[in-house]
């Protein structure tokens, strides 16, 4: 069997396996509409500056409730010890792993795609959203890559520990800053409806940079945290 | 041919060896019982020896390989404490699932083929969360049965086990004794154990306390060999 | 003949600081910002310590990796502990700068705000230290957060510099002139504080050590 096979039976089995109790993903978007209420009741949604810090509210919302769903990743192999049988399978620690993160990717992506819409609306900022739908969406894409990347191997060096729950957290957002400030940046931009410039090209760049390197030292080190 | 062979092997926690120069093999065809009290290291072996954690010092072949080799990885099969298989997913889709894994050229047709050979095929289609416990545990010998393994390694097998899924391990061991698959298996089940082990290997405190094939008096009286090599405390 | 060379160090550690301090505080007030820009003399090192202890945590993260010798996890949590104790003093010393200077007791300049990530970063490898039981798991699981913690260092002082270039605000750093005679001194207290950072993390060495033998005596002790 390929390697793409082994990594799509694994994302399958994780997405299956959700589906049927919907925990994480309930938890999930029910934790970002709440979150999102909370700051239009913080910050005055009408006035000209909340628009400023629209693009970095949306994110705050995405890393925490993303967290959610990343703390489940390897937790759900805990039960009944399936971690062991999937370590046990003759697949590359690799494939494990990416096929935990393509699944938790998808997840992560639906609870965004859905707060997008709440967020626009509690925000006031619909047109300009719909206007740049497609790059505000690309840059969800880049910068949930990110968060799942990390998210996805710290949930498997966390599996077994103490607070779980609060370790994932504590370990993930300093390390995200780069990518969470660079999505930040772009989605404010665009939700203000400035045009793409050079500035918003870099911030790109370093999206992908930070999203290339994690997935290939996470990927590197995955066996090392699987098996020790 | 040597199946499994242990040579040196330490494994530390810290400073603290939980595993202490481990010597011991197991021939292909045999069967080799780990006994020893709570804590000697038995688990802690098994895991090892599966690949699950790396040995401090020595090392651990099977079929001549690494545990951690994928090939080694095909035709190894493991039960430990828990049922390693998923709750939310069905009898069928859990068995299919690691026939994939496991590169099986039919999953669904292997998959089923060992629901019945467990008793499972009337709730193939059940989640594995409504099962009763011995359903649960035939399904886990169903996995690890599934992919043919060539070495078995089992963790206290028959703790806790109903007597009709007690009944279908032993039939299922005892065919794959006689197939030529080698068994290494600890148990505190004395009787069951003994009946189908060739070889006998005592751990206390990380260490191999004794190692030799299994005698008619071994089975007679279990408590023999803990009284002959063991600790009395 | 440990303890004699660690003793000699912090000797030799002390004895400089205190007469570069002593020195430091004779020369010439700084034109704009006065007594308090001499701060830098100790800001500055403090910073390049900590990178210098960070890079000593990544190197020995990787050789325990390679290796399994414990000696390189003791060494890459001292260092790690040493390094973060520093980095604090780099932000204690920065915050007290500018709110001599600007009044504040914290703004989001480029440097300040990654040292606050890059200390949030190694404080979690201490934390995840304390949550895991096990030393083997310990040691290995924290090996593999400082190799990804020490990736993102670089990533984290590029990108908030970039992003603080868009965003002007105080910049601590700016209306101060570093005379050349005043190098000497500054590098002087850049060895001093190296020494004083060696030998924090000798001593943190000999505890980490104690502490591992009397685990596993513990854990030989149940076994009884």
């Amino acid at each position: 069997m390929t390697f793409l096979h082994q990594v799509l039976v694994v994302a399958v089995k994780d997405l299956r396996a959700e589906m049927r109790t919907k925990e994480a993903i309930n938890a999930s978007f029910a934790f970002a509409l709440v979150v999102l209420l909370l700051f239009s009741f913080a910050f005055d949604p009408d006035s000209e500056s909340s628009k400023e810090i629209a693009g970095g509210l949306l994110w705050i919302v995405f890393a925490f409730a993303g967290t959610l769903v990343l703390n489940r990743s390897f937790a759900r192999e805990l039960p009944n010890d399936c971690l062991d049988a999937l370590v046990a399978a003759p697949i590359p620690g690799s494939a494990l792993y990416l096929g935990k993160a393509i699944a938790n990717y998808l997840l992560v992506m639906a609870m965004e795609l859905v707060s997008l819409p709440v967020f626009s609306i509690f925000n006031n900022v619909t047109r300009p959203v719909t206007a740049q739908l497609w790059p505000i969406i690309g840059v969800l894409a880049l910068g949930t890559w990110g968060l799942t990347v990390i998210g996805t191997i710290f949930s498997a060096l966390t599996v077994n520990i103490r607070l779980r729950e609060v370790m994932l957290p504590m370990l993930t957002y300093p390390i995200m800053v780069p990518a969470l400030m660079s999505a930040m940046r772009l989605t404010t931009d665009l939700v203000a409806g400035k045009p793409f410039g050079p500035d918003d090209f870099t911030w790109l760049k370093m999206l992908v940079g930070f999203d290339v390197i994690y997935t290939a030292a996470s990927v590197a080190l995955v066996e090392t945290v699987l098996v020790g | 041919m040597t199946a499994v062979s242990i040579e040196g092997v330490w494994k530390f926690y810290g400073d603290y060896p939980a595993l202490r120069n481990i010597q011991l093999t197991a021939e292909s065809g045999a069967c080799l019982a780990l006994i020893g009290r709570n804590g000697a290291g038995k688990t802690t072996l098994l895991r090892t020896i599966a690949g699950f954690s790396r040995p401090g010092k020595g090392s651990i072949k099977i079929l001549g390989t690494e545990p951690r080799q994928t090939e080694t990885r095909s035709k190894l099969g493991f039960i430990g404490h828990g049922i390693s298989v998923y709750d939310e997913l069905s009898a069928l889709e859990n068995l299919t699932l690691f026939a994939k894994l496991y590169n099986l050229p039919d999953p669904q047709k292997s998959a089923l083929e060992w629901l019945e050979r467990t008793g499972l095929e009337r709730v193939r289609n059940g989640l594995v969360r409504e099962f009763s416990r011995g359903m649960r545990q035939r399904l886990a010998v169903a996995r690890a049965f599934l992919h043919e393994p060539s070495v078995l390694l089992l963790d206290e097998p028959f703790t806790a086990l109903d007597d009709r899924a007690i009944a279908v391990l032993q039939r299922l061991l005892r065919e794959a004794l006689a197939a030529g698959k080698t068994i290494v298996m600890s148990t505190h089940q004395l009787r069951e154990a003994l009946e189908l082990a060739s070889h006998v290997a005592l751990l206390n405190r990380g260490q191999v306390a004794f190692h030799g094939p299994c005698t008619p008096e071994m089975v007679a009286d279990p408590g023999y060999v803990y009284a002959r090599y063991g600790e009395t405390s | 003949m440990r303890d004699k060379i660690v003793i000699t160090m912090g000797v030799i550690a002390l004895a400089i600081l205190v007469w570069n301090i002593n020195t430091i505080a004779q020369l010439p007030e700084e034109t704009n910002q006065g007594v308090v820009f001499k701060i830098i003399f100790f800001h500055v090192p403090m910073a390049i310590t900590a990178m210098i202890a960070s890079f000593v945590a990544l190197i020995t993260s990787v050789l325990f990796l390679i290796t399994r010798n414990f000696k390189f996890d003791a060494i890459a949590v001292a260092s790690t502990e040493v390094g973060l104790a520093f980095l604090a003093g780099n932000l204690i010393t920065g915050s007290i700068w500018g709110r001599q200077i600007w009044g504040i007791w914290w703004t989001w300049d480029a440097r300040l705000t990654s040292a606050l990530v890059c200390w949030l970063l190694y404080a979690g490898y201490l934390m995840l230290r304390h949550a895991i039981e096990e030393p083997t798991q310990r040691a290995t699981f924290a090996a593999v957060f400082s190799i990804f913690a020490f990736i993102d260092v670089p990533i984290v002082i590029f990108s908030i510099k970039w992003w603080r270039t868009q965003h002007p605000q105080p910049v601590f750093w700016a209306g101060g002139s570093f005379p050349p005679d005043w190098t000497t001194h500054f590098l002087w207290n850049m060895l001093a504080m190296a020494l004083v950072g060696a030998v924090m993390v000798m001593v943190r060495l000999t505890q980490e050590e104690s502490q591992r033998e009397l685990d596993s005596l513990r854990r030989m002790a149940h076994a009884m």
